[in-house]
């Protein structure tokens, strides 16, 4: 009976977001003021409905209700109870129902936070917002229905969840990510809004930049996650493989960190309006664009769900309707955006010139990998390829290095024109510094490799640049100081620091990682980076849905022990699937990863040992860019909208304008 | 107005010069990193390129997985559902769905006794998911075997 309820919620679901496309429209064409305020009580029906849907579903999983068809593929009643309910999201349908929640709470959201914006604005972009909810919860219910029953022949038990998902990293993964992808559907309304509504001014900009703000710093805690799950959950100890699925989320990303700066230089300058706006509709296309790589099946990816091409013709017809439909409007208001706005060359805004390019050339070939092999089986008439990694590293990094730079020299940049002598003041020094820095970091790890010095040089150099930049701005009266700074300065700082620490982390990972796979037996010793480790056997143990093979790995240091790890390989029980589960020693400066591979007789079995150094600052520079994020959007200018809007009933947009 | 005229240029030529060495450079690089795919009747019939990074695919045959004792070393047999299959080596740790009977990806390179060189082996991510490629090799067989 619940799943019944919760298929029918879903649909009526559909019904709100048929309306909230509709109603609020009219009453935009016919100056209806009820219509025009209809939006607010059809976006939290839909949110309502939405939700009571998926909770139906959880309580399908936590019941162990096998006569659902999605229950019995992915769960099973041994299940641990929190993995039943991160089942939920687990495999296609599900996960997407997810992501009808996250539409349904971002449109909710909107509704909710948007008072400063003027009724037909808000109309225009919560109609938006429902069309786009059309789409998603028509795919659900016509291609991945999760309520269907299998009546009345079902199975007694359910086949389980992929172990590969019985993980922590599942249960918050996909939903933080999906926040993202999907909050990109945000600036998207409010940019096609403005469209139509020929309300073209820098407004919008001001509007959209907080939302644009969180859903970036969601995608970039959930890539940062998704990359870390990656590393100890599927045991080759990579973060990062270049596979379509990681691309998928990663151009997104790219884009909407392009976004993020030029929506500032359009609101503080008004310049660049017409490539914000183009923007904005890419950023979310890309989004798109990245479920129907991951839904299709189209391309060969260790991620990919289960094959279904129907699910991708719907896909791609609601890619060509989007997409088309935006790029059409945008084509017939492009003309009317025309401004002349000036400005020097050495101004920030040629500096977020600078980043917007380089980040659109870095997706483009992100793109061109990722859908290449497409492409080529296309024409080459069914030619089957694969786009290496090494591509990727190739193309990619040294499209990275001079935006690095750039963000070095742009910390003392200022709207309209800087003077050198700002620019570059100190410049030597901060070098010399940055130099030292590096010099000090290749004694102390034994190399001269060239990447590994010119990154870090690079690194330390935007670090001392930061600094210097913080340091000039606080003054002299340091607690004063600090607390004139604006959040938006905090978070552009925290972000761009962020980005220092995950490049350090990322070239010290990739040049100075030490990994072997071995054979080894009991008492057998391997010695790597200063480390002894010693295989101290195996034994047999059982977990609520697996029994397991750990073993016993002693990591000394000089004699010192440092660590017993026990890396495990698991054979669940219900899915009779095996899984490596890696070990780690972890510390700030390096992991010790170990993943047992298999046995090979006489108690041998073979090992894989790694020593990581800075691999924990790959992520922590993640989590440092999304709080760098986060922070900006506590932001006094957003924050006193409401103020302004009690004191002036109706506010004029333009007042926006000249209030900030 | 003449030094905006004069950015403006300087801006052109920057584009078009940065395109232009970003356009070269990444059809190099695409083009020395594209692995091509072939199946065991393609391997067997000597198309596939000798030394060259490739990858080739199809089913583990059952009972040829071998591992001399105290080495990582394993050697083992892709085939299709007909004749068609080759030798494979490899040395290191196999994927956990790694398995006799089920679909695998190799990459490496073939060697001049036409024995293929891995230096990685993929296997299918979950029950339900077959590499697109071997799914391929798997059903043309199948249509193939028909009368």
């Amino acid at each position: 009976m619940i799943i019944e309820l919760g298929h029918f919620a879903i649909i009526l679901a559909l019904a709100m977001s048929c309306c909230l496309a509709v109603l609020p429209t009219l009453g935009v064409y016919l100056q209806n003021p009820v219509l025009l305020r209809s939006g607010g009580s059809l976006a939290a029906g839909m949110f309502v409905f939405t939700l009571v849907s998926f909770i139906c579903l959880t309580l399908g999983f936590v019941n162990d209700d096998f006569s659902i068809a999605y229950v019995a593929r992915n769960s099973n009643d041994a299940l641990p109870v929190y993995y039943k309910i991160s089942a939920v999201w687990g495999a296609h349908e599900g996960s997407f129902l997810l992501w009808c929640l996250v539409m349904s709470s971002w449109t909710l959201a909107v509704s909710q936070f948007s008072q400063q914006l003027n009724d037909d604005m808000r109309a225009r972009v919560l109609a938006v917002l429902g069309s786009l909810s059309i789409g998603f919860f028509l795919f659900l219910i016509f291609t991945s229905n999760p309520f269907e029953r299998t009546l009345p022949f079902f199975p007694a038990q359910g086949a389980d969840l992929n172990p590969l998902l019985q993980d922590f990293g599942l249960i918050v993964h996909p939903p933080l990510l999906y926040v993202g992808y999907v909050g990109l559907s945000v600036p998207f309304a409010f940019a096609i809004a403005s469209l139509t509504s020929g309300q073209l001014d820098a407004a919008w900009a001001r509007w959209s930049r907080p939302w644009t703000n969180i859903a970036w710093a969601f995608l970039t805690v959930g890539i940062t996650l998704g990359s870390w799950w990656a590393y100890y959950e599927l045991g080759w100890g990579g973060w990062w493989f270049w596979d379509a699925v990681e691309n998928a989320s990663f151009m997104p990303w790219l884009l909407a960190t392009a976004l993020v700066h030029s929506l500032a230089a359009t609101e503080k300058r008004g310049v660049f309006r017409s490539w914000t706006v183009l923007l904005a509709i890419s950023a979310f296309s890309f989004s798109l664009l990245g479920a129907f790589l991951v839904r299709s099946g189209v391309l060969t990816s260790v991620h990919a769900f289960a094959v279904d091409p129907e699910r991708g013709v719907f896909i791609l017809y609601y890619l060509v309707i989007v997409i088309g439909g935006s790029l059409l409007l945008y084509g017939l208001r492009v003309g009317e955006m025309r401004v002349s706005v000036g400005f020097g060359w050495k101004s920030r805004e040629s500096f977020i010139l600078a980043n917007n390019l380089i980040l659109t050339v870095a997706v483009v070939t992100v793109l061109l990998g990722t859908i290449y092999p497409l492409m080529y089986e296309w024409f080459m008439s069914g030619q089957k390829i694969s786009v290496g990694p090494p591509y990727f590293n190739i193309v990619f990094v040294p499209l990275m290095l001079p935006l690095m730079a750039l963000m070095a020299l742009s910390s003392f940049s200022r709207w309209r024109k800087t003077a050198f002598r700002v620019l570059l003041r100190d410049q030597p020094l901060r070098l010399l510094i940055s130099l030292g820095m590096t010099i000090f970091c290749c004694l102390l790890a034994s190399t001269w490799n060239l990447w590994f010095l010119f990154v870090s040089l690079l690194c330390f150099w935007l670090i001392v640049n930061l600094l210097a930049d913080a340091r000039y701005r606080v003054g002299s009266h340091w607690l004063a100081g600090l607390l004139k700074q604006t959040p938006s300065y905090y978070g552009m700082w925290m972000a761009h620091i962020g980005i220092a620490l995950s490049a350090l982390g990322i070239v010290t990972t990739v040049i100075l990682s030490e990994e072997i796979d071995v054979l080894m037996a009991p008492g057998d010793q391997q010695q790597m980076s200063g480390y002894e480790i010693t295989f101290r056997g195996v034994t047999r143990v059982k977990g609520p849905n697996y029994s397991a093979d750990r073993g016993a790995i002693e990591i000394r240091r000089q004699g010192e022990l440092v660590e017993m790890l026990y890396p495990e390989k698991r054979l669940y029980v219900p899915s009779q699937n095996v899984m490596t589960e890696a070990d780690i020693s972890v510390n700030l400066w390096r992991d010790v990863y170990v993943a047992l591979g298999e046995s090979i007789g006489n108690q041998a079995w073979s090992v894989r040992v790694h020593i990581k150094p800075l691999v924990r600052w790959i992520w922590l520079g993640g989590v440092l860019i999304a709080l760098g994020g986060f922070t900006t959007v506590l932001d006094r200018r957003y924050r006193n909208r409401k103020v302004i809007r009690a004191r002036q009933p109706e506010p004029d947009p333009a007042l926006h304008l000249s209030a900030g | 107005m003449k030094t905006h005229r004069r950015n403006q240029l300087l801006l052109v030529l920057v584009l078009i010069v940065g395109a232009g060495s970003t356009l070269a450079l990444v059809l190099q690089a695409l083009n020395e990193n594209i692995n091509l795919f072939y199946s065991p009747a393609q391997v067997m019939a000597g198309e596939a390129p000798i030394n060259k990074r490739i990858r080739a695919g199809g089913m583990v045959l059952m009972d040829s997985v071998q591992r001399p004792d105290n080495s990582l070393r394993v050697k083992f047999l892709i085939g299709d559902l007909k004749s068609a299959q080759f030798p494979v080596v490899f040395e290191g740790i196999l994927p956990d769905l790694f398995r006799e009977g089920q679909g695998v990806v190799a990459e490496g390179r073939l060697d001049q006794a036409g024995v293929f060189v891995a230096d990685e082996v993929l296997a299918k991510h979950d029950e339900n998911y077959m590499p697109p490629e071997v799914a391929q090799v798997m059903a043309s067989d199948k249509v193939s075997n028909l009368p």
